[in-house]
């Protein structure tokens, strides 16, 4: 039993050891700078809900788009070994869709957003099956495919809108952005749940997960054994368009209107970012979808960390920077090694004093 | 003296993609004269685009060589847009122009060498090292000010009015003034960077260096290069030409924004891409580059003045572009790959 433990704390977290050290220091740090400052409190909304507030839920919760996101990159990450960094744009387009069969008749039911949520899904699959064609198909690096369209999707969006921003009220759609009366929790933690959820039945039910992996560490190889690599690498960027419309959904249902320029603006590079905080090789092969979680609250918690210190939201930025890079050069290879040899030179010279002194 | 080649040599592929921008950015342009006429006769839409442009080719020629060998610097217009506020803050309070040159280098330099040295000695994936570096850079333009800032400097606005006039490329206005092609001085050191660039890319060992590192790290390695000290350098290089890019900016603007420069790394990516640079490296060319600019930039002057103005149809076009151009480079270079392997 206490080997294990100790199996588990020297070599068993893996790649998960810097995201969860990372959230340690980000909480310790929190509670010495303020004791209260993960305290929850229970508070009524404008509707007169009961509704758990505090850092602790707006930090949960404003990370949802986030971590949805970064489930779906990771398995991109995986399989094709590059990043899509349209899905920003990818929601602003969903996030348009949605809202064009919201507002495309007098009232809002509860069919209607079901099937505006499908629209949303199936453009989203569309775009995603057009990035992963280019992919898969023709055999482009996923970065250079997608910033085809990064550059132009929010235009698209725009256009779809009409060259407006329309805005829409409704309580259906605010339950979904906000809190379903009744329940204290936000809707969107909700939904992370959920989607969490599917994602470990696939892995689960499927062999989707190890199918991914070969194909990521080695396509030709996995090719050669049968494996249909362009569908694998296909499939990933379709989920992802599934991602991204969960994510769009949200973000549009929060404000309650649609703004193509400021929708879920940079989370491709926050979403990236999640997934290589979470351990996970930027350059293709094994993954841990866990671990990209986790990241997207690491990301999220400093945010809300530097807004509480009075740090304006235009320069969190160059914060938010030194801490990655301190994250990095912790996690990267070299340093690990280097400092390993220091361990390895300090443990023999106190074993040495230790045979010195039984003689 | 006519000399005959009986071994013809075949294209390498990185002339060859750059074969294909030359020649479809030249169609363009003629047909953009053919059908819209008006300004695109005159030299002067020329030397606009290229006024406009000076900052994103210097940008673009730094992340070339970073792509050739095999990296990426999504850095670059970030950085550029720091060294614009930074210099112009720096003027506005009395400062000498030579030091805000030196500054602006400095800063670019700085950003370089920390890159180079975290992606190469470290072995950090340059993707998140160089989008920290951006975020970083961002946050410090917007910590210096919020609010835009104009240069009041005499010495500054002096070598800003420095244009170069060539009369007899210019047209006769309406009124009968003959007005001659302006050409500002940034375009001349964007025309030197590049010039720089291709001789080092060449005909140095080190510009050499860069290609044997791109398409195969591991022969580089065994060939005697010093990978790590190669890569550190492209990105040292890389961040001095931001710095320079920088200094090119404010003196097309005269002023500091903290959106400066937004969306340039990206334009700059397409650009190299468009100019037959490919991202897993060991293929590309700075004149490429070159030419790319001036085809995404090409195609926004058509899609203005063909009278499509609504907002959205620029990017749209752009993308629709870019799409092409990535399409067309992959089937090219499969077809030439199928063809090399039935040879063998």
């Amino acid at each position: 039993m206490k080997k294990s433990f100790k199996n588990i704390f020297s070599n068993g977290l893996g790649q998960l050891t810097i995201p969860i050290i990372a959230i340690i220091i980000l909480v310790v740090f929190n509670l010495i700078r303020d004791p209260s400052f993960f305290s929850i409190e229970i508070t009524q909304n404008n509707e007169g809900n009961n509704v758990l507030s505090g850092n602790l839920i707006s930090i949960i919760n404003g990370a949802s788009e986030l971590a949805i996101l970064a489930m779906g990159m990771t398995l991109v990450t995986a399989a094709c070994g590059g990043q899509d960094i349209s899905v920003g744009a990818a929601a602003a387009i969903a996030g348009s869709g949605f809202v064009k069969i919201l507002k495309s008749g007098d009232t809002i039911s509860g069919g209607k957003v079901i099937l505006a949520f499908l629209f949303a899904c199936i453009v989203a699959m569309l775009f995603g099956a057009f990035n992963g064609t280019l992919v898969a198909v023709f055999k482009i690096q996923p970065m250079i495919a997608t910033l085809i369209l990064y550059t132009c999707g929010r235009s698209i969006a725009y256009w779809i809108n009409g060259g407006a921003t329309p805005t829409f009220s409704s309580s259906i759609v605010n339950a979904i952005g906000g809190f379903i009366p009744g329940i204290p929790i936000p809707t969107p933690v909700l939904i992370v749940i959920a989607v969490g959820i599917i994602f470990k039945l696939v892995f689960h039910f499927t062999s989707l997960e190890l199918l991914t992996q070969s194909v990521g560490i080695n396509g030709s190889a996995a090719r050669l054994n049968g494996i249909n690599a362009t569908f694998i690498k296909l499939l990933s960027f379709i989920i992802l368009g599934l991602c991204v419309a969960v994510a769009g959904s949200i973000g549009v249902s929060r404000l309650g209107l649609i703004n193509h320029e400021t929708l879920l603006l940079d989370i491709e590079m926050d979403t990236i970012l999640a997934v290589a905080i979470g351990g996970n090789n930027l350059g293709g092969g094994k993954f841990k979808v866990g671990g990209s979680i986790i990241g997207a609250y690491v990301i999220q918690t400093l945010t809300i960390t530097l807004y509480a210190m009075k740090v304006s939201s235009t320069d969190v930025k160059a914060y938010k920077a030194i801490v990655i890079i301190l994250l990095v050069v912790i996690g990267s290879p070299v340093v690990k090694a280097k400092f390993g040899k220091l361990m390895s030179k300090f443990r023999a010279g106190k074993g040495n004093a230790c045979v010195k002194g039984a003689e | 003296m006519k000399k005959i080649n009986t071994k013809r040599e075949p294209f390498s592929d990185t002339q060859l993609l750059m074969t294909i921008t030359i020649s479809i950015f030249i169609c363009m342009y003629m047909s953009a004269i053919g059908f819209l006429g008006g300004g695109f006769l005159h030299v002067q839409q020329l030397f606009d685009m290229l006024n406009d442009n000076a900052s994103l080719i210097i940008v673009s020629c730094g992340l070339t060589i970073v792509m050739i060998g095999g990296g990426i610097d999504i850095s670059v217009g970030a950085v550029t847009s720091l060294v614009v506020m930074s210099c112009v803050l720096y003027l506005s309070n009395g400062g000498n122009i030579f030091v805000s040159i030196l500054l602006a280098l400095g800063i670019g330099l700085t950003f370089g060498v920390v890159h180079g040295f975290l992606i190469s000695y470290l072995e950090i994936q340059p993707f998140i090292v160089t989008l920290a570096g951006m975020f970083f850079a961002r946050g410090m333009t917007t910590i210096l000010s919020v609010n835009p800032q104009k240069v009041s400097h005499e010495g500054f606005s002096a070598l800003r009015d420095i244009k170069i006039e060539i009369p007899w490329l210019g047209y006769t206005a309406k009124n009968g003034n003959l007005v001659p092609a302006r050409m500002e001085l940034g375009v001349v050191i964007a025309f030197i960077c590049v010039v720089a660039v291709f001789i080092v890319l060449k005909y140095v060992r080190l510009g050499r260096c860069f290609y044997a590192m791109g398409g195969n790290q591991q022969s580089a390695l065994m060939l005697g290069i010093n990978v790590k000290r190669t890569r550190f350098l492209s990105y040292v290089i890389s961040g001095l030409l931001s710095g320079i890019s920088g200094f090119v900016f404010m003196m097309h603007t005269g002023a500091g924004n903290a959106t400066n420069a937004a969306g340039m790394e990206m334009n700059a990516i397409a650009a190299s891409i468009i100019g037959g640079t490919l991202l897993t490296g060991g293929v590309g060319n700075v004149a490429g580059t070159f030419f790319g600019v001036m085809t995404l930039t090409t195609i926004k002057k058509i899609v203005v003045s063909s009278g499509l103005n609504d907002p959205w149809w620029q990017n749209i076009t752009t993308g629709g572009m870019l799409c092409f151009f990535i399409l067309l480079q992959s089937i090219v270079l499969t077809r030439r790959n199928i063809k090399k392997k039935a040879k063998i």
